[in-house]
């Protein structure tokens, strides 16, 4: 780990004003649950290292008009712990649930979990975030990728990291992203990006900005469902996310994202037009887990993560609508 | 010529009980300290360069930069121009520093010129690995073609299971210091009595000149009994660096990397049998790999091997990457994965529940009668009448299978000497150049001692872990509870024998007419004639008693102290669901044979642990290796996969402890119970799903595979 400056703010614009313009100058501490092993790995050597975790302001869970205000350092088990948060968006409290580990419950925040890193092997190896070899040649196509995307046209093969990017999307959510001179309000669907180059990030941020908060709207019947190797704390092999706005028992709208299929998460418009208008079954909720991935186009070794995908979809449908897996 | 055999099991008031281990609570609450938890006044810390290429060799090496760097007080090349790489993850260079920071930014500072040579790090397809297949030559006996000609059923089948790794939690490495003539070395070793020499040797200085100390082991499993690089080159940068303490430990990676592995394990089996089940021939061709050396045949057929026909072929496979070290009872779970899997195929084809092919076919064992009783019993724990089913029977999309594995090992004690004193406080102290690697050695010294001496375990103090105290062999091959309990059982009896001869004249009582028991010395059988413990010792005075015990491995079995030959069956119960290909652990039954066991707890402990290294095995560990880079991918403890709590289900362990066992003497346990799991698990998930899945772990890929490419699930 190369030796940094280490910054400890209490307001947003002393952290504001510590950030640089580009990447690599300041990285930005909640958890540290990703930083740390990124800067003892060298894959992350910032100059300067901002804790924003004595920022009060980028606290808290409010409510805002008929949804609710999450601070972007909310750990996740406050947010899994929350009253509002399990009564309004129960998608939201299981996928902090999902994060199986305590110790990453008590010191991960939600705003780090929609920044961290994606976790594929090529780029904490050092091959860089597209995992290329020194010719640019994709290492993820040609060697071990049964972790890796099964959606998207490349070059990123990695599949984004985050728990809460799939439900947040599903339910309409925005993230604030504050500069030192404003700010923007983005929706999460626009938050991650698939990167083009291994200049690029994964999300939306730039170097100057922080993830201050998410604001949500009221959310009809939502879920999560993971598919998980192991019981114990693993990375999900695919997860999706479900929010079925109803009309009785008929849904009249109904939004669903898969997690861990491709570099951003993935919106599967075919499964939502499935569901529209109808009322939710075991059947009906298997046709839309074909339709979520009729377009996958897997890599060598992970077609098995097509199936997964698919069984995510018709679980989070069938958990979202109370009917038992 | 005293009499040293056990007291006879009814007797026993220490030996045969349970008890906690000794160490629980310091190591519970972290007051335990591990040699890469010590950090010396002045320590340094060195840290290796690592082969980034998976084969190469070094054209040039510049180290001026790193040396020149603050803080950086010595560099060593390992590799020089020339020498050339065979993994990624060898060793190049090490750099010693104030800081681990530091050091390691120095590494990135050393320039090395690799000139590249082509890799091969992937063995699962024996048709890909070209030239590094080396054929070990075939062995036939009796006419397996005839055999199979005239067999009933025939199966045809092919199973693997991959390399994995030890993963110690305590990573190899040491603290070591070079002052003068005298190195210092605190290691993480299971052989503290021989790495002293080992180190010595590699140092070109006297053998006398290396005291070498450690009070725990955070793991080996068979892969930490030489002084390795750390030791030799931490020594020497010690040295270079004016004699201060160095610490060099590998970190998650490279102990992943190059901290050992187990060798894989493939085979293309054949097997037939009589259409009662009997099996009268089997073939095989098999490979294994457990890096650049090959890997040798797995013992198979494994348990039955009086097997009248077979053809046996092999191929070891050099690969690029880290060398496979011993790895809990080296060979046999891929042997007992390899066999037993195929029987179970071979009972699908039959239509024979395979408990009672396997009951059958145990005839063909070293140890029949064992196994037969030890397949009732596990039958009854697992209830596997009720639970068995045919292939096939489960439809739904989460189906419940059953399986069963098959151990065997030998297990005698090891070449151990002991010194055990009586002082006139009437406390014990026992000094015994041992390790405790986790399993309980401590506890169970405690409690031989305490038995001989008819005192409680808090009378006793023992000493381990330290290459001054008498010799005692390396921790390997399940061999040093035989070892060590021989060795202070007789040490201790030598002593006792001392004391009674100063306490026989006053109590007027010959020497040989005494005994020790509860707390007292006394006229054997004659509790009104004799003195407390106490007051035996004072008798002392200023002396005390030291005398020495030795354990022979040659004499050992017709002392009747320790002997080999441990069995063992151990059952699994999973449920997978169809639609992800995940298997999850309901039950495991582990019913083991052993000797004389002196402390069930600890024991016990063994076979729960032993179960979920299993659990591992089956379910979700394997090394991934990277053909394009030649790097292992998963070296982290994120995708290098071991159970959690929630991954384990439910472990019945049943130690056959009988009177009949108790009389062979002491059995080393530690790695019988480590090897027929894996079998379990793969049969189970065979026998829920209704179809094999070839390679292990069962990864939801793996599963989903074997479920498509079943015709009835098409």
């Amino acid at each position: 780990m190369q030796n940094f400056e280490y910054a400890n703010p209490t307001t947003l614009n002393d952290a504001l004003g510590l950030l640089g313009s580009a990447w690599g100058e300041a990285d930005v501490l909640a958890g540290g649950t990703d930083l740390l092993s990124l800067m003892k790995e060298y894959i992350h050597s910032p100059k300067r290292v901002v804790n924003i975790k004595n920022i009060k302001e980028l606290g808290g869970i409010s409510k805002v008009g008929s949804g609710l205000r999450i601070g972007a350092t909310v750990t996740l088990d406050e947010l899994s712990s929350n009253a509002m948060v399990k009564q309004m968006y129960p998608s939201l409290a299981q996928a902090a649930m999902e994060v199986s580990s305590p110790q990453l419950r008590n010191m991960g925040t939600v705003g780090g979990d929609l920044c961290q890193r994606p976790r594929c092997w090529y780029f904490r190896g050092g091959s860089g975030l597209l995992g290329q070899d020194e010719n640019g040649k994709s290492l993820v196509a040609t060697g071990e990728n049964k972790y890796h995307a099964i959606f998207g046209s490349g070059p990123a093969w990695f599949v984004s990291a985050s728990s809460f990017g799939p439900a947040l999307i599903a339910l309409g959510a925005k993230v604030t992203l504050q500069s030192a001179t404003g700010k923007r309000e983005i929706p999460v669907s626009e938050f991650f990006v698939s990167p083009k180059s291994n200049g690029e990030r994964e999300i939306a941020l730039k170097p100057n900005e922080i993830l201050t908060q998410i604001v949500i709207p009221a959310a009809g019947k939502n879920a999560n469902y993971e598919v998980r190797h192991r019981e114990a704390v693993d990375w999900p092999l695919t997860a999706a996310a479900v929010n079925l706005t109803m009309a009785g028992n008929v849904v009249k709208s109904a939004t669903v994202v898969m997690g861990h299929v491709a570099a951003t998460p993935w919106r599967a418009s075919q499964a939502e037009q499935m569901l529209t208008g109808k009322t939710i079954n075991v059947e009906l909720a298997d046709k839309a887990g074909e339709a979520a991935v009729a377009n996958a186009t897997p890599l060598s070794g992970n077609s098995y993560k097509v199936q997964l995908a698919k069984v995510a979809v018709k679980r989070a449908i069938l958990k979202a609508a109370g009917i038992s897996i | 010529m005293p009499e040293y055999s056990w007291p006879p099991m009814n007797k026993r008031a220490v030996m045969g009980k349970s008890f906690d281990r000794l160490d629980g609570p310091q190591k519970a609450s972290g007051r335990a300290k591990y040699s890469s938890d010590l950090n010396k006044p002045g320590q340094l810390f060195g840290v290796f360069l690592h082969s980034p290429h998976a084969h190469a060799k070094v054209k040039s090496i510049d180290i001026s930069a790193a040396k020149a760097m603050e803080g950086v007080t010595a560099v060593r090349i390992i590799a020089g121009p020339g020498a050339e790489l065979q993994w990624a993850g060898a060793e190049v260079a090490i750099v010693s520093a104030v800081r681990e920071e530091i050091a390691k930014d120095a590494i990135r500072a050393i320039k090395v010129d690799y000139e590249i040579l082509p890799h091969v790090v992937q063995e699962q397809d024996l048709s890909k690995v070209g030239s590094r297949a080396k054929a070990a030559g075939e062995q036939v006996t009796g006419d397996p073609d005839k055999a199979f000609k005239e067999a009933a059923a025939v199966i045809d089948g092919q199973y693997g299971c991959p390399v994995i790794t030890h993963c110690c939690l305590e990573p190899h490495g040491n603290v070591v210091q070079w002052t003068g003539g005298t190195v210092n070395l605190w290691p993480s070793t299971q052989a503290v009595s021989s790495i002293g020499g080992d180190l010595a040797k590699q140092l070109e200085i006297p053998a006398t000149d290396v005291k070498v100390q450690m009070d725990h082991v955070g793991g080996g499993f068979g892969s930490k009994f030489p002084s390795d690089r750390w030791g030799s080159e931490g020594a020497k940068l010690s040295k270079e660096s004016g004699g201060r303490p160095v610490k060099v430990y590998l970190d998650r990676s490279n102990e992943l990397t190059i901290g050992g592995v187990r060798p894989s394990a493939f085979a293309k089996i054949k097997v037939g049998a009589n259409a009662d089940g009997k099996i009268i021939a089997w073939q095989s061709e098999s490979w294994a790999s457990g890096g650049v050396g090959g890997g040798g045949m797995p013992p198979i057929p494994y348990v039955m091997t009086k097997i009248e026909n077979f053809r046996l072929n092999h191929t070891a496979v050099s690969l690029n990457a880290g060398p496979a070290r011993a790895w809990r009872a080296p060979n046999h779970p891929q042997a007992s994965f390899l066999t037993c899997s195929a029987l179970e195929d071979l009972a699908a084809k039959l239509n024979m529940d395979p408990w009672d092919l396997f009951h059958k076919n145990v005839e063909m064992s070293a140890r029949p009668e064992v196994y037969r009783k030890q397949l009732v019993k596990a039958a009854e724990l697992m209830d596997w009448k009720k639970k068995w089913h045919p292939r096939g029977a489960e439809t739904g999309n989460i189906r419940r299978g059953v399986g069963l594995g098959m151990a065997t090992w030998g297990g005698a004690g090891h070449a151990s000497k002991c010194k055990v004193s009586i002082n006139a406080d009437g406390t014990i102290e026992v000094e015994i150049g041992s390790q405790d690697i986790g399993t309980g050695t401590r506890t169970c010294i405690t409690q031989v001692a305490a038995e001989t001496f008819g005192l409680p375990m808090s009378a006793v103090r023992v000493k381990l872990g330290d290459n001054a105290f008498p010799a005692s062999g390396p921790s390997g091959g399940s061999t040093t509870i035989g070892g060590v309990s021989s060795s202070t059982r007789k040490a201790a009896v030598n002593a006792l024998e001392k004391l009674f001869e100063r306490v026989s004249p006053g109590l007027g009582v010959p020497a040989d007419q005494l005994e020790a028991v509860d707390n007292k010395i006394q006229q054997k059988g004659n509790p009104a004639k004799g003195l407390t413990w106490k007051q035996a010792c004072q008798k002392l005075g200023v002396d005390r008693i030291s005398e020495m015990g030795e354990n022979v491995p040659a004499q050992a079995a017709k002392e009747g102290l320790n002997t080999l030959g441990a069995a063992g069956i151990q059952m699994a119960e999973v449920e997978v669901d169809v639609e992800t290909g995940i298997v999850r652990m309901r039950k495991m039954v582990a019913v083991q044979d052993c000797g004389l066991v002196v402390n069930p707890k600890t024991a016990a402990s063994q076979v729960y642990g032993a179960c979920i290294m299993s659990i591992c095995s089956g379910l979700m560990e394997e090394r991934v290796m990277d053909r394009v880079t030649g790097h292992v991918l998963n070296d982290d403890m994120e995708f290098y996969k071991l159970a959690g709590m929630g991954d384990i289900g439910e472990i019945v362990v049943h130690m056959d402890i009988t009177p009949e066992n108790d009389k062979r003497g002491i059995i080393g346990l530690g790695e019988p119970c480590a090897i027929g799991g894996l079998a379990a698990i793969a049969n189970a998930a065979a026998n829920a799903l209704g179809v094999r899945v070839p390679m292990v772990p069962l990864t939801p890929d793996r599963v989903l595979a074997a479920l498509s490419s079943d015709r009835r699930n098409a």
